[in-house]
């Protein structure tokens, strides 16, 4: 599925942080999210993901076509790791879970409960999850952060298979994931100058 | 959405899931109101609705912050936002789950409490009727709170304040069912007007849950 963005302005507790975005992501095709801590990545990530309303412009994609790999994992510390995942393949109608923590290098550890798995290994549970939502586009937000250099490269081929398959990612990292053929884009030409919004709806009094 | 059902009992009933707490709170109140009140049974018997009552209400009150808070400490609220299941299934789910830790035990369990209470025995069956009656609607409109302060750090307290006077009907009509019950009276009117009130909670408040949550979560 393809993902345009026009003249998009995000907002972040109710100050415009970027504003007059705008890219087009084919079927294939990753786009790297670069800039300065604050500047807006991940507001922009959930802006797409539709977890908050943008200010002006349009999006494409619709959020149901969207896997969301947010900072935190979701995952519950008294549930072993195949009932954590098995749970949002069921909630996303979709199996496969074996085959996610196969790719995830995680089999060997499907029955130990998620709270005596390292940092590391939260972070491969956290992103198997997006192999079992069964969704075209993904957004990961800082997705290597406590991945030793082996799980980086497993997770790099893991996007690499995605976007073989006709998906598309946008990812917020620093990271080198081994996707050579991705765009960037550097956030710091859309910075808004931060003035406060103009004419705040009724319920924008909780942004 | 039965996933998610399953997954919050699982998560209820294993270690530190709290399961249990809202029924050791009003097992012991149940036992310590005899021994602060005094062992005449008239006195006993007179209070015993409303203390029931009053203890199922708290000890349903206990559990209510961790409806939501746990999933958006961990993250899953924003996944299950994003999720093909509509927020409002969510809410609701969450609610009924709610409900099946903390109100259907405390349902079965008052009867038996009710003997510590000297309650009169025609009582029984309506104390049963009006908390299974009653309960869901503890569990819906605690749904509703808890989703109003999930973004709040330590919203316990803002929590209980926002509730309270939004139980205060249930507690009333379902003590009342009790109260009239016991004593032999009519208690069609209090009973209709607590299912009404369970009935409009069920109905209505999962949408609301569902509009404060996608607030609280941007």
């Amino acid at each position: 599925m393809e993902l345009v963005v026009q003249d998009l302005a995000v907002a972040r507790g109710g100050l415009c942080v970027l504003e007059g975005l705008g890219f087009a992501l084919a079927p294939g095709a990753a786009l790297i999210l670069r800039g300065a801590n604050g500047i807006g990545k991940t507001t922009l990530l959930r802006t797409l993901a539709g977890l908050q309303p943008s200010l002006r412009g349009t999006i494409s994609a619709p959020p149901e076509s969207i896997a969301y790999a947010a900072h935190a994992d979701g995952l519950k510390a008294t549930l072993t790791v195949t009932e954590n995942l098995a749970f949002w393949a069921a909630v996303h109608g979709t199996s496969g879970v074996e085959a996610a923590l196969e790719r995830m290098n995680l089999t060997t550890l499907r029955e130990r409960r998620a709270a005596n798995l390292s940092a590391g290994q939260k972070r491969r549970l956290g992103l198997a999850r997006l192999l079992v939502s069964g969704r075209p586009i993904w957004l990961l937000d800082e997705p290597t952060v406590s991945l030793d250099t082996a799980s980086v490269a497993l997770f790099g081929a893991v996007v690499r298979a995605h976007l073989a398959a006709g998906g598309a990612a946008v990812i917020a990292t620093h990271i080198d994931l081994g996707l050579p053929e991705a765009q960037l884009l550097d956030l710091t030409p859309f910075r808004a100058r931060g003035e406060v919004q103009a004419s705040p709806g009724f319920d924008e009094a909780f942004l | 959405m039965i996933a998610l059902l399953i997954r919050d009992l699982r998560l209820a009933l294993r270690a530190g899931g709290g399961f249990g707490l809202g029924l050791a709170f009003f097992l012991l109140l149940a036992v310590l109101i005899p021994l602060g009140v005094g062992p005449e049974g008239g006195t006993l018997a007179k209070i015993a609705p409303g203390v029931l009552w009053v203890g199922a209400l708290l000890a349903c009150l206990l559990s209510l912050d961790r409806i939501f808070a746990l999933d958006f400490e961990d993250g899953s609220l924003d996944l299950l936002a994003t999720a093909p299941i509509p927020l409002e299934g969510v809410v609701a789910v969450k609610a009924l789950a709610h409900w099946l830790v903390t109100g259907l035990p405390l349902t079965l369990a008052a009867p038996l409490l009710g003997v510590l209470l000297h309650l009169p025995g025609q009582g029984y069956g309506w104390l049963l009727a009006s908390l299974a009656l009653g309960t869901p609607a503890l569990s819906s409109i605690g749904a509703f709170g808890a989703a109003l302060v999930v973004g709040v750090k330590r919203g316990g307290l803002l929590l209980s304040l926002l509730v309270l006077p939004l139980y205060v009907p249930t507690l009333i009509f379902g003590a009342e069912v009790v109260k009239r019950g016991a004593a032999g009276m009519e208690t069609g009117v209090p009973l209709a007007m607590l299912a009404a009130i369970t009935l409009g909670a069920m109905a209505a408040l999962p949408f609301a849950s569902a509009l404060a949550l996608r607030i609280n979560l941007r």
